[in-house]
């Protein structure tokens, strides 16, 4: 697990937005993740994280930094030179009754990647392999010839995945994909995830704000707030020892599914976040955080490594302590 | 026993569609004691929405609320003339909706849409009416009610819009409140947030009927718990009881796909199948096409809610014997 697939070097995107602004959406973010495993990107909405994954896609391109694919810069690249790595980096989309053709069939939608790259010699080929995706996504065969409208939506969600595994992926970005669905049919798609990764050896990026979601399925974790790295490391020591204030809140607002834990006093959050055209100084959760001194306000904080977790907070130390 | 500030009683809603007649709300019958939250729990399609809209005489053509009855504090109100529940709605029962955003109108500052609310129910001035919202802005913990009364839908974060929302419906001081999945658009951060004011609300004697499909959020706040699968409720239960000790194979699945969640392991619990088409509903019980221990009896014959325990009720012929899987 020790090889690095894809490297994010300092990458910022920004937005231009009303009264000569720039929405900073991801603001010099350097992460890497290594060969087969699943790295979660948690925050609240607006924090960045689609983003970010987009970026790492080049399915937009960042305002300053790089994206390395194996060792090679794919941001520099011109269009003609990445177009057989678009292959290799794939999306699965939040909404499955939104990222699907409803004019197209289910064999039309799994084969548009393979036609696109010519990976089939023939068209009975093209249906062969469709019919070998659909069986690895758990949809029985004769649903070949039907359209999206017919299926609910975990079905059209194992379709998007059948979709994005098509060309046969290095790197997949996962983009909330079970927020639309009910608790019972989640399950099945979390499985079915996990089940892909480990039979083709798949890296993901899964993006979601459900945090028992990504303590289940993920290897390592990486927090952000407003277009910042909060604190990355593996999951479990996260969860176990959260050390940023940010993570400590997300992860104490969680709802327990457990009427005996209602009692328990709980930190909430106080005020509204702070927009992300208009960000604080320094450490840009200060504003709604109990620890800040004015040490926050004025340096920003960097990535300190705590044995193997990184946390951007100068007040890491304490905030373990004081909980 | 408790007074009950609303009670359903055998609620029936019925749509007409091309391919027949379905009923998204099947014999529901519920009670909310004053001074609780009591949920309603259930996965898309099991008809939580459509019972609330039926209490609040919201269902819209081509549904149709068929039978039962509606009391609120009391008095029967399914039978009222639309006149009269418009009366009702706003100021003795109100309703929050999932998406604060279109609950909103969006060219109306945010402090005249509750205004709006103070001046149709009461004969209060404008003034006064002014007053009583920036207090009710205080209360749900808008900061700077004065500068947020002027201001758009479209320049508040979801949090506040759905404080605004909140405001709303709690102005005029409901008896009940209904909200259906007042958290689901929001973070969590926020979502805690929302809950607690929902706390305080009831604690300042507005009751609160809470939909949602969230089993976290309904055992953070709820008193009382309503299951609903396919348009019948199947399980209802104090919510520690129904926790503790949940005997319907529908609601024991669900608790199982989150429990399996939050501990791990290689395969995460499911429940196989999908939830059945309205228009084709087996014969007998609803979830007997996905039911691990359905047996020939459950396939021909719906089983009746049967009080298992005080105060705990299950729609399940194997409730009595140990219970099913």
């Amino acid at each position: 697990m020790s090889e690095i697939l894809l490297e994010a070097r300092e990458l910022t995107k920004e937005f231009p937005a009303a009264g000569g602004k720039r929405v900073h959406a991801v603001s010099g973010v350097s992460l890497h993740i290594y060969r087969n495993e699943t790295l979660s990107l948690v925050g609240e909405s607006g924090c960045g994280k689609s983003t970010l994954g987009r970026l790492m896609i080049r399915t937009m391109q960042p305002t300053s930094g790089e994206v390395l694919f194996r060792g090679q810069s794919v941001t520099a690249m011109r269009e003609r030179e990445f177009k057989p790595l678009r292959k290799e980096l794939q999306l699965i989309f939040q909404d499955p009754y939104a990222s699907l053709d409803p004019r197209m069939t289910v064999r039309d939608l799994i084969s548009e990647p393979l036609e696109t790259w010519r990976l089939c010699e023939s068209r009975e080929a093209v249906t062969a392999r469709v019919q070998e995706l659909l069986r690895a996504v758990g949809l029985p065969e004769e649903f070949l010839y039907r359209y999206p409208h017919q299926f609910s939506g975990g079905q059209r969600q194992r379709i998007g995945i059948a979709r994005a595994i098509a060309a046969n992926p290095a790197f997949i970005v996962c983009d909330e994909p079970v927020s639309a669905l009910d608790v019972s049919v989640q399950n099945q798609i979390l499985n079915l995830l996990k089940e892909l990764k480990a039979s083709r050896g798949l890296t993901f990026l899964f993006i979601s704000h459900d945090l028992s979601v990504v303590r289940y399925l993920s290897d390592r974790v990486c927090v952000m707030f407003l277009g910042k790295l909060c604190e990355i490391g593996p999951t479990e020591e996260v969860y176990r020892h959260p050390r940023h204030p940010y993570t400590r809140f997300l992860l104490d607002a969680v709802p327990v599914p457990n009427p005996s834990q209602r009692g328990k006093e709980r930190r909430l959050l106080k005020g509204e976040p702070p927009s992300p055209a208009d960000p604080p100084s320094g450490c840009r959760f200060r504003t709604r955080c109990p620890f800040a001194t004015e040490r926050c306000a004025g340096e920003e904080p960097a990535l300190r490594d705590f044995g193997g977790v990184q946390v951007a907070c100068h007040r890491a130390e304490s905030v373990q302590t004081e909980a | 026993m408790e007074e009950k500030i609303l009670d359903v009683r055998g609620l029936t809603v019925c749509f007409q569609t091309a391919k027949g007649t379905i009923r998204p709300v099947d014999d529901v019958s519920l009670t909310v004691p004053r001074g609780s939250i009591v949920g309603i729990v259930g996965e898309s399609g099991c008809g939580k929405s459509m019972t609330a809209r039926a209490v609040m005489g919201l269902v819209r053509y081509p549904g149709k609320v068929t039978g039962g009855s509606v009391l609120l504090d009391g008095r029967e109100i399914s039978a009222l003339p639309e006149r009269e529940r418009r009366k009702l709605r706003g100021s003795e029962i109100s309703m929050i909706f999932q998406e604060p955003m279109t609950s909103l109108n969006p060219v109306m500052r945010v402090g005249r849409q509750v205004e709006e609310a103070v001046l149709l129910h009461t004969d209060c001035t404008r003034e006064e009416a002014k007053a009583r919202v920036l207090e009710i802005f205080r209360e749900v913990e808008i900061p700077e009610p004065e500068a947020r009364y002027d201001c758009y839908p479209h320049q508040l974060s979801g949090g506040l819009r759905q404080r605004v929302l909140i405001a709303m419906a709690a102005v005029c001081r409901p008896k009940l409140l209904i909200a259906d999945e007042p958290t689901t658009a929001l973070d969590v951060t926020v979502e805690a947030q929302i809950l607690s004011l929902l706390e305080r609300l009831r604690d300042a004697g507005v009751s609160v009927l809470l939909i949602s499909h969230n089993l976290g959020v309904i055992a953070r706040v709820c008193d009382y718990v309503f299951v609903m699968y396919a348009g019948r409720i199947v399980e209802q239960a104090g919510t520690e009881a129904l926790f503790e000790r949940p005997r319907h194979p529908y609601t024991r699945g669900l608790f199982r796909a989150v429990a399996s969640l939050r501990e791990g392991g290689d395969a995460l619990e499911t429940i196989p199948g999908v939830v059945p088409n309205l228009l084709h509903l087996p014969a007998g019980c609803s979830f007997s096409l996905r039911c691990a221990s359905c047996r020939s009896d459950c396939e021909r014959r719906l089983p009746a809610l049967a009080e298992t325990e005080p105060g705990h009720k299950v729609r399940c012929f194997l409730a009595g014997e140990g219970g099913a899987r």
